[in-house]
C-alpha cells in the first residue's frame, strides 16, 4: 500500500494535505483509559498512506497487537544513575540534602540509594565536594519497531516508575515528511502531556458516559494549556447519553466522529483485528476524521 | 490492624472503578480511596461531600530572573530535561524540579519555587469516608499524590477504627500504580479478555510479583471472547493465581453509571450477583 508519493493521501486516493513534504503530527489521547485511543490511532494509521504510528503508552503498549509480525528491538533506553565511591565518600550528606526526589539517604556512616526514586538529574554528582559520585547507565526500557517500520513503540521495564524519557526518545522518531500518529497513554499527568506536546493536532477519544465526560473535561484542560488544536471522537456511541455532544457544542469543540457501540467492533478488538479490516463498512469513519483534521491543520 | 486492597488492571477501561465502587457499597467498616489521581472518577458514583482538603505541593519549579541572568549558559548545559533553550530561555513546563540550575547559576538568577500541583480531599459518602484527589492538568509527581491520599486514608482509618481501605488504582505500570500497590495486603487485577487486556494485565501481575504483593484475578466482560477468557484462566493456573470471579459483558454497568449508582445498588442481575460473590471471597481473604 506504500507508494512513493510524498503528499499525504488517503487510501482512496483523495489528498488531505497537499503541501508536498509537509510533516503532520497527530496525537490520540484521552483522560480515561479504555475509551478507544488505540482503536482510533491504529485505524487512522492504516487509513493514511505513508503514515507512521508511534505508540507512546510505554506502560501498556497495545498498538502492536493490531499489526502483523513481531516487534523488534531498535534500542535500549537508559537514564543516568549515580554510582557512589564509598572509599572517597565522607558521608557529609550533601547529596542527600540536595536530591529533590529523596532518592539518597545518609545516616551516620551509611548511604542508602533508592534507585526507583532517582530521576537521573545529575545533581548529586555536581554537589559532591569530594568527587565520590560518578554516573552509570540505568536501563529503564526499550524502543521497538515492526518489520516495515510503520509502527514504533516503547516498553517501560517492570517496576520502573518513569516512562517519560522513553516517550521523549520515541517522539524523536517522528517523520520529517508524512503523517506521524502518536498513541498516548491515558491520564493527564506527565506521560500524556509529553505525548501531546509539540503535535499539530490532538484527537481526544471519549465515551458518552459520566466517566467519559468527566475525564474528557480534564483532557481538554491539558490540551488548552499546551495550546494544541483538538477535536473529539466519541466511541461506543449509543451506550450513554448526549451529554458529551452537548459539552462539545457548548465549548465549541469540533466533534470529529462517532464510532457506534457495536459488539462486533469489541469482538474484533478482543482478537487484535483492526476495525477497518474486520468491518470495512466503518472505514468511512476514519476517512471522515482525516478529512476534518486535514481541513483544520 | 487496617488491611488494604487495591484494584488495578494495567489497561484502562476494564471496569476497575465500577467494581471498586460496588465493593465500597458492600463493605461495612472501611475507607475508600481513589488513587487514579489524574483521571479520578469514583466521586461520580459516590457523590462525596468534601469535609477536608489539603493542598498538594508537587516538586518545586525553577523561576528565572532575567534581570540578573548573565547568559553564561550553565543552566542550559546542566539541565537534563530540556527546560532551557540554548539562549537560556526557561520553559517551566518542562522543569522536573531537580534544582540543578539553581545550584549551578553563578549569579543567583534562578530560584526554585513551590507550586500547587493538586489537592487531596477527605469526604463523606453514603458508604463512609472517601479520600480522593485532583492533580492539576499536566503535573508531575502523581505518584507522590497517590502516596498522600493513601497516608490520609490510613490516618482516617486509624482515627475512626476502620478495618479496611479499598483503593481504586490507576491504569498502567508506572509511578502511580507502584505507589498504589506498595505495601497493600491484596491486589485484585481486573482483566478483560482482549489481547490488549491480557498483554497489560500480565505486565501488572509482574509488577505485583516484583513488589511481593499477593494478587487475585477477576475476568470482566468474559463473554466478549471465550477463547481469551480460557487463556487468562490457564495463565492464572500456571502462576498459581486464584480467579475469584468471571463477570459478564453487560450494559448494566453503563446504566448504573448513567444513574450515578454502583452496580450492586442499581441492579440484582447477573453482573451484580457476580460482583457480590467476588466481594465475599475477597472479604474472607482479607479480614
Amino acid at each position: 500500500m506504500r507508494s512513493g508519493a510524498k503528499e499525504l493521501v488517503r487510501v482512496t486516493g483523495i489528498t488531505i494535505i497537499t503541501d508536498r513534504g509537509m510533516d503532520v503530527k497527530i496525537a490520540v489521547a484521552s483522560g480515561k483509559g479504555g475509551t478507544g485511543k488505540t482503536t482510533v490511532a491504529v485505524n487512522l494509521a492504516l487509513s493514511i498512506e505513508d503514515s507512521v504510528l508511534i505508540d507512546c503508552d510505554v506502560e501498556g503498549p497495545n498498538s502492536h497487537i493490531f499489526f502483523p509480525g513481531p516487534m523488534r528491538k531498535l534500542k535500549d533506553v537508559f537514564i543516568p544513575a549515580p554510582e557512589f565511591n564509598l572509599d572517597k565518600c565522607t558521608y557529609c550528606g550533601k547529596c542527600a540534602d540536595f536530591c529533590q526526589y529523596n532518592a539518597i539517604s545518609v545516616i551516620g556512616k551509611k548511604l542508602l540509594f533508592f534507585e526507583e526514586l532517582c530521576h537521573g538529574c545529575g545533581g548529586c554528582k555536581i554537589i559532591c565536594p569530594v568527587d565520590a559520585i560518578s554516573e552509570r547507565e540505568h536501563h529503564i526500557g526499550m524502543i521497538r519497531h515492526n518489520d516495515d517500520r510503520t509502527l514504533h513503540d516503547g516498553l517501560l521495564d517492570i517496576s520502573e516508575p518513569f516512562g517519560v524519557p522513553i516517550i521523549k526518545e520515541l517522539k524523536e522518531l517522528a517523520m520529517d515528511k508524512g503523517v506521524t500518529i502518536f498513541d498516548s497513554p491515558p491520564g493527564t499527568a506527565c506521560p500524556a502531556v509529553e505525548t501531546m506536546r509539540d503535535v499539530d493536532y490532538c484527537i481526544l477519544v471519549t465515551e458518552p458516559t459520566p466517566f467519559g465526560l468527566h475525564d474528557l473535561n480534564l483532557t481538554v484542560d491539558v490540551a488548552r494549556e499546551i495550546g494544541v488544536p483538538f477535536g473529539v471522537v466519541i466511541n461506543r456511541d449509543g451506550i450513554g447519553d448526549d451529554s458529551v455532544e452537548k459539552y462539545c457544542v457548548k465549548e465549541g469543540i469540533p466533534l470529529l466522529a462517532k464510532i457506534p457501540n457495536d459488539i462486533e467492533i469489541a469482538k474484533a478488538y478482543s482478537r487484535g483485528t483492526p476495525v477497518v479490516k474486520a468491518r470495512p463498512e466503518y472505514s468511512n469513519i476514519f476517512m471522515d476524521i482525516i478529512d476534518m483534521i486535514g481541513g483544520m491543520i | 490492624m487496617v488491611r488494604e486492597l487495591t484494584i488495578i488492571s494495567g489497561k484502562g477501561g476494564c471496569g476497575k472503578t465500577s467494581i471498586t465502587a460496588s465493593f465500597s457499597a458492600m463493605a461495612r467498616n472501611h475507607v475508600t480511596v481513589d488513587a487514579d489521581v489524574d483521571a479520578a472518577d469514583m466521586h461520580i458514583l459516590l457523590d462525596p461531600r468534601v469535609i477536608g482538603n489539603e493542598i498538594f505541593h508537587g516538586l518545586n519549579v525553577a523561576r528565572k530572573n532575567d534581570d540578573l541572568c548573565i547568559d553564561c549558559g550553565k543552566c542550559y548545559e546542566n539541565c537534563r530535561y530540556g527546560a532551557f533553550d540554548p539562549d537560556n530561555t526557561l520553559h517551566a513546563e518542562k522543569c522536573e524540579g531537580c534544582a540543578v540550575c539553581e545550584f549551578v547559576c553563578p549569579v543567583g538568577a534562578i530560584e526554585m519555587v513551590e507550586r500547587q500541583a493538586g489537592e487531596a480531599y477527605i469526604s463523606d459518602t453514603r458508604f463512609g469516608p472517601l479520600v480522593h484527589a485532583k492533580l492539576h492538568a499536566g503535573e508531575e509527581a502523581s505518584g507522590k499524590l497517590v502516596a498522600l491520599v493513601r497516608k490520609k486514608a490510613r490516618e482516617l482509618a486509624e482515627e475512626q477504627g476502620k478495618d479496611l481501605i479499598i483503593i481504586d488504582g490507576p491504569p498502567g505500570t508506572g509511578c502511580t500504580v507502584i505507589s498504589s500497590i506498595t505495601g497493600v495486603d491484596l491486589v485484585l487485577v481486573v482483566i478483560e479478555p482482549t489481547l490488549s487486556g491480557i498483554h497489560d494485565s500480565k505486565r501488572i501481575i509482574e509488577v505485583a510479583e516484583h513488589f511481593k504483593i499477593p494478587c487475585v484475578v477477576c475476568i470482566n466482560k468474559c463473554n466478549i471472547n471465550n477463547e481469551n477468557t480460557m487463556k487468562i484462566e490457564e495463565f492464572c493456573k500456571e502462576k498459581g493465581i486464584e480467579v475469584v470471579g468471571r463477570l459478564p459483558y453487560d450494559d448494566t454497568a453503563t446504566k448504573a453509571m448513567m444513574d450515578k449508582k454502583t452496580i450492586v445498588e442499581f441492579s440484582d442481575g447477573d453482573l451484580s450477583s457476580g460482583i457480590k460473590d467476588i466481594w465475599r471471597k475477597i472479604e474472607k481473604a482479607l479480614l
